[in-house]
């Protein structure tokens, strides 16, 4: 009896070792594909500045900030960015003037006022909203919403920023919704609870106590939004045109960096043209601007955090 | 003299707080227009797209070619080419999506390395997808001379779903109690052991959740697949992955050339006759029901999961 439990136990002890060796393997092979994610940075930081650096021994960086044509596919090739920066700018500044007041008024109506069940139904639906593809809303805002809007304005060219920039700005609407009230539902109930106790309505809490408290999580929902919108690629591309336009009007057409970067990859630029550097350029300029607003909203969190 | 004044005070605090309590009504109402104002969107898109392209839905449509002629086309090339760059995706972003977030959460030293790597994942989660089309162009296309290939539209739209991925594993890992682990361990367990036998039978449909949603996000992504140079337009279907000679795999179809969905939808939005836009909105209902499917699977096992699991 005692002796087939010893036999046991120093059979299980020499497994031990080649056990040990299989865990440090498995551990081994875990951390390499966390590693994998750094990887992927590194790969896109050097694609995007090694082929830039092609691209800026053509082109001054001057010209490159200054210049008031973006004409890079012509004989008369300019490179002035801000023609593609201007699309971009305009067509956020309509769907963050659309996300923002119906996104933020989402999430306090979901937090402070919609009961559990309301949330329950409401919160999927949204999210179903932001999970469309992008092509879709594309054709939706080019095909309903500009002949809707070509009613109320008549001189709306069939492509252009509003109707892209309105369409896109429903798409964030769920993003800054659900990051906002996921904020405000963490604000500890004490602090409403002193607030009503103190004979406050459940608005004059929402918006002088819960939001108050909340508005880091707001502020980095926002700036989500600001980075998505800077960032979205084919609502922009099949609804405001591909034509390079330095504008500020959105009734115009205008190409943003995302659409001028589809327009060069659906023609056929040889690899290694300036043409194609370009479009690598742009990416770097885009990619520069997402990585502020990361660094942005990563420090907005940590400087106004409240700690309960 | 001093009852009539505080009479009148009180008169004066009651129309006061009547007022509050409208503006608290007005809100309510404001609130209810803003969601409304989102599902409506959603509605009114799905609606025109069904009046748009309803007549185009018959089975012809799934098993044709795209064509010249509007009314012919269909979307054959364009579901397998999902359907096969899906396959490729997924056995490239589940396994690291998963073991990543294994090891963030069970093996991970506090250490500036996980730092860096935590730090890292959420910066690319926030990166466009038409940057990962720029990567998959200098890196994939150009310098691993994959192609502009099956192959190479999934591993981007892999790497592009791999926070997604991560993100939905954590989650679930997070959600089990510490007490599992050190009931595993008091009993002698190893820490894969623990893993294997606990953590991820426990954890599986909470992963299951996050896998398929970023795979609906991924089916759907176009910018990145028109980055690398997808064609627009293909009348073919890739060489079949079971063949009748030995050894009866072909990973042939790896290597073809490809359409997707989005692509097919985007070049006959981008057509000026209307009778392409019918196609383009039959197409957009195919896909946007196949995102719907998924992202509702997702929704259900979430809610089951949170029915059934009590700590």
């Amino acid at each position: 009896m005692s002796t087939t439990t010893e036999f046991l136990v120093s059979e299980r002890l020499a497994r031990r070792n080649s056990r040990r060796l299989a865990e440090r393997l498995i551990e081994a092979v875990l951390f390499a594909a966390a590693a994998t994610s750094i990887f992927v940075t590194v790969g896109i930081v050097y694609i995007l500045v090694t082929e830039s650096i092609v691209f800026f021994r053509h082109v001054s960086l001057i010209d490159f900030l200054t210049d008031t044509q973006w004409t890079p596919l012509f004989d008369d090739a300019h490179f002035g960015i801000m023609v593609l920066l201007s699309g971009t700018a305009v067509s956020s500044i309509v769907a963050l003037g659309i996300a923002i007041p119906l996104g933020t008024t989402i999430a306090i109506y979901l937090s402070e006022f919609a009961s559990a069940r309301m949330r329950e139904i409401a919160k999927p639906i949204l999210e179903l909203l932001s999970g469309m593809p992008t092509v879709v809303f594309g054709y939706f805002a080019l095909i309903f919403v500009t002949p809707l809007l070509q009613r109320v304005i008549p001189d709306l060219s069939g492509f252009n920023l509003l109707s892209a920039g309105l369409v896109m700005g429903i798409m964030i609407v769920p993003i800054i919704s659900s990051i906002s009230e996921d904020a405000m539902r963490a604000v500890p109930m004490a602090l409403r609870e002193g607030s009503y106790a103190m004979g406050a309505t459940r608005l004059q809490t929402a918006l002088q106590i819960v939001i108050p408290a909340a508005v880091s999580g707001i502020a980095s929902a926002y700036i989500l939004g600001i980075a998505r919108a800077v960032g979205e690629t084919m609502i922009l591309s099949i609804a405001a045109g591909m034509q390079p336009n330095l504008t500020w009007d959105p009734r115009e057409p205008a190409a943003t960096i995302t659409a001028f970067i589809v327009q060069v990859a659906l023609g056929d630029l040889p690899h290694g043209s300036v043409g194609y550097q370009t479009i690598f350029a742009a990416g770097l300029t885009l990619m520069l601007f997402t990585l502020s607003f990361n660094i942005l909203g990563f420090w907005l969190q940590r400087r106004y955090r409240e700690r309960y | 003299m001093s009852s009539s004044s505080s009479s009148l005070q009180t008169a004066r605090l009651r129309t006061e707080i009547k007022r509050r309590r409208r503006w608290d009504l007005v809100f309510i109402v404001i609130g209810i227009f803003a969601l409304l104002l989102g599902l409506m969107t959603l509605a009114t898109l799905f609606i025109d797209m069904l009046i748009d392209g309803w007549e185009r839905l018959h089975p012809e449509f799934f098993t044709s070619f795209p064509s010249r002629r509007a009314a012919h086309a269909g979307i054959l090339s364009a579901w397998v080419g999902s359907l096969a760059v899906m396959v490729v995706t997924g056995t490239v972003a589940i396994p690291l999506g998963v073991a990543t977030g294994i090891w963030l959460e069970e093996y991970a030293p506090r250490h500036w390395v996980t730092n860096v790597i935590e730090i890292n994942i959420n910066n690319l989660a926030g990166v466009p997808s038409i940057i990962f089309g720029l990567l998959a162009l200098g890196l994939f296309v150009y310098s691993f001379n994959l192609g502009q290939s099956i192959r190479t539209a999934g591993l981007t739209l892999a790497l592009l779903i791999l926070p997604v991925m991560i993100v939905g594993t954590r989650e679930a890992i997070r959600s089990i109690p510490q007490s599992i682990r050190e009931g595993a361990y008091a009993l002698g367990a190893t820490r894969w052991q623990t893993v294997q036998h606990h953590i991820l039978p426990y954890s599986l449909p909470g992963i299951l959740t996050g896998v398929i949603i970023g795979m609906a996000r991924a089916i759907g992504e176009t910018a990145p697949i028109i980055t690398i140079g997808a064609l627009t337009f293909i009348a073919f279907l890739p060489p079949p992955p079971i063949t009748d000679a030995p050894p009866f795999l072909s990973f042939e179809w790896l290597e073809a050339p490809f359409t997707v969905m989005p692509i097919q939808i985007f070049n006959w939005t981008s057509r000026p006759e209307s009778a392409f836009q019918h196609n383009a909105a039959a197409a957009g209902l195919v896909l946007v029901a196949m995102t719907l499917i998924m992202n509702g699977l997702a929704i259900l096992l979430r809610y089951r999961l949170r029915k059934n699991i009590k700590w």
